[in-house]
């Protein structure tokens, strides 16, 4: 099936997210991660203009320049400055060794592959490709949440599980810019929130390794 | 008319509920008027009631009333079925609100008492008048919740408490079961009325499902086994003008509920259910009565013994069933009326006997038949009333035990003409089970009333016992007359009950001879007939002339002499006959096998001054063998699922992630999606 240019660019970028994700499972420096994390967004910005570009909505244009200035920008600045302040020990702790995590994670983006391919037969090429790259985006942010034992590494896993959404929503033609901000905007608060969090844990128990707070919760573990 | 009469009772009935809130613990007067207004608010309703079911067959009357679901409101219907239960509710709560009135003034907290006593009577009208499944689950479930607040009454038992517990969970599992089953019956379309549910027919897998769902949740209300295992710990707890409300009323309540889905909702029931209910019912019948005769404590007799009796009116409705599939429509008839019979037969004896229950354990404060004896010196009246219960629900001739048991009889006897193969088989041996059963509950009411009411007294307080006070004494003899004339007339009831099977079953059994005097015809006349009066009258005289000649021919004077002793002279009154004893033979019988029955006699060694020691062990299977082990099974999963509480915050992640992967892979591996 020839396709044109417009969509191998598309695939293409959208393909460098989940790569990008790839990148951000097996990294085991916090520093190295958030680069990767500015990365992850970067792309997701290009992904998005492409969008807007080839759909010709230029309201995605705002879409792509607040992940360029947030997500690219702000969050890894902020979080680098995070780490400063609090002295956070910068090698990260993995619950499940590099290999196997990088394996489960090839099994999601197959499992991605098969759950939407089918289910999205009647839709175009793009929106086909760009929803099935969406959700591995999606998995591969949980399983970073999943395998990682540090609070900063969750929140960025967390981050890029929702440039996942983002992709998903700007790869459906037509989602309105409403929501679109809106997701921005949950996720911004979100941030700022965890990101409180992050000092009160550490005010509280000089750490912000979450294992060391399952001693405090209830009578037992 | 009739309607609107009810309706209001059911207001009168709430008002009192609401008054009684304030005014019930202000004295003995308070108590008594409030009790006494319920009284009266249930003879209108009774009167109401056969008023209308006597005036059929007029079309049934209905009303909407603006509450409950906003789209829906509250239906209301009064058809033949719904007067003949509304009577039997009604009469049966008059009765024990009269009797009330007694026994309020003994009742140390009568707020506990007095108001849901009356909330429960207004519940229980409600059930048989609803007329959507909202209404009807609603009502529902405030009688068992209100029932459940009575057995609560006297909560400083630890024993109590466990009997509501108990009670509280059967009671939710049925009513979820008849949630379930009403889902079923409102089909995908989702409407509840009964009208609409009566007007759209099931598919038989559905229907089934239904079917069987309505079973298991009025069966649990009703206490058909294996899920009675509440009412003879509950029904004993509440007090006794209560206990004669739940035992006698309340179950009849549950059993509306089953015909009335089963034969109205549902359309006609299909013919393997008949297999469900005879076996159920057979199996109900003696498992209910021989637990009775192996029970001491009066109360929990009683309550056991309802268990026997919803046995023996299952067995009626399944043969009902089992014959209209069949195509024998006059038998169903039959049967049908039979079973409807019985139900106001045993809320009559079943109350009366729970009344009198109460009278001796207000007399004398015990519970336990083996401290009673000789009440028949100190309390004759409540002696003779309970006399006349036992006889009824012994199914003695003439009273009316007697007439609702030989026409469940007379339809097992039309069973060989049933051209289903297994049917034939089956209802010959449940008919057998049915037999055992009512010799059995005989033998266990010749245990009660002798035990409790013969013989000498067994403890100080037996002995010092009181006649209770008159409107106590009138509220059974009104029972018993009930008991007395139904017996004497039966075809003045089976007529009264045509309108109710016609609606049901599409038939009637033959109209019964107007004159009193002529025998009750259940097929033809050929085959058999029953006249109570003329049983009556032959008791009567030939006693009576019995009576005479042994006063002519031996002796006209009384004489009191000690009783024979077997030339062994023992002075205590525990060396008599006791509950025990009377129940070892039949013990040893049924016993071994049912209840494990295991007897052990340690006897002192020779010269030891020791007294021999006898341990008795029996065991509840039922409870053993299913209860136990599901209480187990839960909460072995509960314990191990409340690990769940108290996971770390990644672990948490993990299972969001592990859950969204597997609907993933559920949704991808899916055949057709």
């Amino acid at each position: 099936m020839p396709h044109g240019l417009a969509f191998d660019i598309a695939h293409l970028l959208a393909g460098g997210l989940v790569l990008m994700s790839f990148l951000l499972l097996y990294q085991v420096r916090l520093y190295a991660m958030l680069n990767i994390f500015a990365l992850h967004a970067l792309v997701l910005a290009l992904s998005v203009a492409w969008q807007a570009l080839v759909q010709g909505a230029p309201h995605l244009y705002i879409t792509a320049l607040i992940a360029l200035v947030f997500k690219a920008i702000t969050i890894p600045v902020a979080l680098h400055r995070i780490i400063q302040r609090l002295g956070i020990h910068r090698e990260i702790e993995t619950v499940v060794g590099i290999g196997p995590t990088m394996l489960v994670g090839m099994g999601l983006v197959a499992l991605a592959m098969v759950v939407m391919l089918p289910v999205t037969a009647n839709a175009d090429a793009l929106a086909r490709e760009d929803l099935a790259f969406a959700l591995s985006v999606v998995l591969l942010g949980l399983l970073v949440m999943v395998t990682r034992r540090n609070a900063v590494s969750q929140v960025v896993g967390f981050m890029s599980l929702e440039n996942g959404l983002v992709l998903a929503a700007t790869g459906a033609k037509g989602m309105p810019l409403v929501v679109e901000i809106s997701v921005a905007f949950s996720i911004l608060i979100a941030f700022i929130v965890i990101g409180i969090f992050l000092f009160r844990i550490r005010e509280r128990f000089d750490t912000v390794d979450l294992q060391a707070l399952d001693r405090f919760r209830g009578e037992r573990r | 008319m009739a309607l609107a009469a009810v309706l209001a009772t059911m207001l009168g009935q709430l008002a009192v509920a609401l008054l009684a809130i304030g005014l019930a613990g202000r004295g003995a007067w308070a108590g008594s008027v409030l009790y006494a207004a319920s009284a009266a608010a249930g003879a209108i309703a009774t009167l109401a009631a056969l008023a209308s079911l006597l005036a059929a067959p007029a079309p049934p009357e209905t009303l909407i009333l603006p509450f409950g679901l906003p789209w829906l409101g509250a239906h209301l219907r009064l058809d033949a079925l719904a007067a003949f239960f509304l009577a039997v509710v009604n009469f049966g709560g008059a009765i024990a609100a009269l009797y009330g009135i007694g026994y309020g003034a003994h009742e140390p907290s009568p707020r506990r008492v007095l108001p849901f006593f009356a909330a429960f009577l207004a519940a229980m009208n409600l059930v048989v008048l609803a007329d959507d499944a909202f209404t009807f689950l609603l009502a529902w479930e405030c009688m068992s919740l209100l029932s459940w607040a009575l057995v609560m009454a006297h909560h400083h038992s630890a024993a109590n408490r466990a009997a509501g517990h108990v009670y509280l969970t059967m009671a939710g599992f049925g009513t979820l079961a008849l949630l379930l089953a009403f889902g079923l019956l409102a089909g995908p379309a989702g409407d509840y009325g009964f009208a609409a549910i009566r007007s759209a027919p099931l598919t038989p897998w559905l229907g089934g499902g239904a079917l069987l769902l309505a079973v298991l949740g009025t069966g649990s209300k009703a206490g058909l086994v294996p899920l009675h295992v509440w009412l003879p710990l509950a029904h004993p707890a509440a007090p006794s003008h209560v206990s004669a409300l739940m035992s006698g009323v309340m179950t009849k309540v549950a059993l509306y509920g089953l015909i009335r889905i089963l034969f109205d909702l549902l359309g006609p029931p299909p013919g393997w259910a008949s297999m469900v209910l005879l076996a159920a019912g057979g199996a109900t019948a003696v498992l209910g009565v021989l637990q009775a005769l192996m029970q001491s404590e009066l109360k929990r007799l009683l309550a056991y013994s309802t268990i026997e009796n919803i046995g023996v009116i299952c067995v009626g409705l399944g043969l009902a069933i089992a014959f209209q599939a069949n195509g024998m429509t006059a038998a169903s008839a039959l049967a049908m009326t039979a079973a409807l019979c019985h139900i106001a037969n045993h809320a009559l004896f079943k109350s009366l006997l729970f009344l009198g229950a109460g009278a001796v354990l207000t007399a004398t404060g015990e519970r336990d038949l083996e401290r009673l004896g000789g009440l028949i010196h100190r309390m004759p009246q409540t002696s003779f009333l309970f006399l006349i219960g036992a006889v009824a629900i012994a199914a003695l001739p003439p009273l009316n035990g007697f007439v609702s048991e030989w026409l469940t009889f007379q339809a097992v006897l039309l069973s060989p003409v049933l051209p289903h193969w297994g049917l034939k088989i089956m209802v010959p041996a449940v008919g057998g089970l049915l037999a055992l059963a009512t010799a059995l509950a005989a033998a266990c009411f010749v245990k009660a009333f002798g035990i409790a009411f013969l013989g000498r007294a067994r403890s100080a307080a037996a002995a010092t016992a009181q006649e209770v006070e008159p409107t106590r004494l009138v509220a059974m003899a009104l029972l018993a007359l009930a008991c007395l004339l139904i017996g004497l007339l039966p075809g003045y009831v089976i007529d009264g009950l045509a309108p109710v099977t016609r609606d049901l079953l599409g038939a009637v059994m033959p109209a019964q001879p107007a004159a009193p005097w002529q025998p009750i015809v259940p097929v033809v006349a050929s085959r058999s007939s029953y006249s109570g009066l003329l049983v009556f009258l032959f008791i009567g005289v030939s006693a009576s002339l019995a009576a005479l000649v042994i006063h002519r021919v031996a002796s006209h004077a009384v004489r009191r002499a000690p009783a024979w002793d077997c030339g062994y002279p023992e002075p205590s009154p525990l060396a008599q006959y006791s509950a025990g004893s009377f129940a070892q033979p039949l013990r040893r019988v049924f016993g071994t096998s049912i209840f494990r029955a295991r007897e052990q006699v340690t006897m002192p060694l020779p010269g030891d001054l020791r007294p021999a020691r006898f341990a008795l062990q029996m065991r509840d299977l039922v409870w053993e063998g299913l209860y136990l082990p599901l209480a187990a099974a839960i909460g072995y999963a509960a314990e191990r699922l409340n690990a769940l509480q108290f996971l770390t915050i990644r672990r948490y992640l993990g299972m969001v992630f592990l859950a969204l992967v597997t609907l993933l892979l559920v949704l991808a591996l899916w055949p057709s999606f």
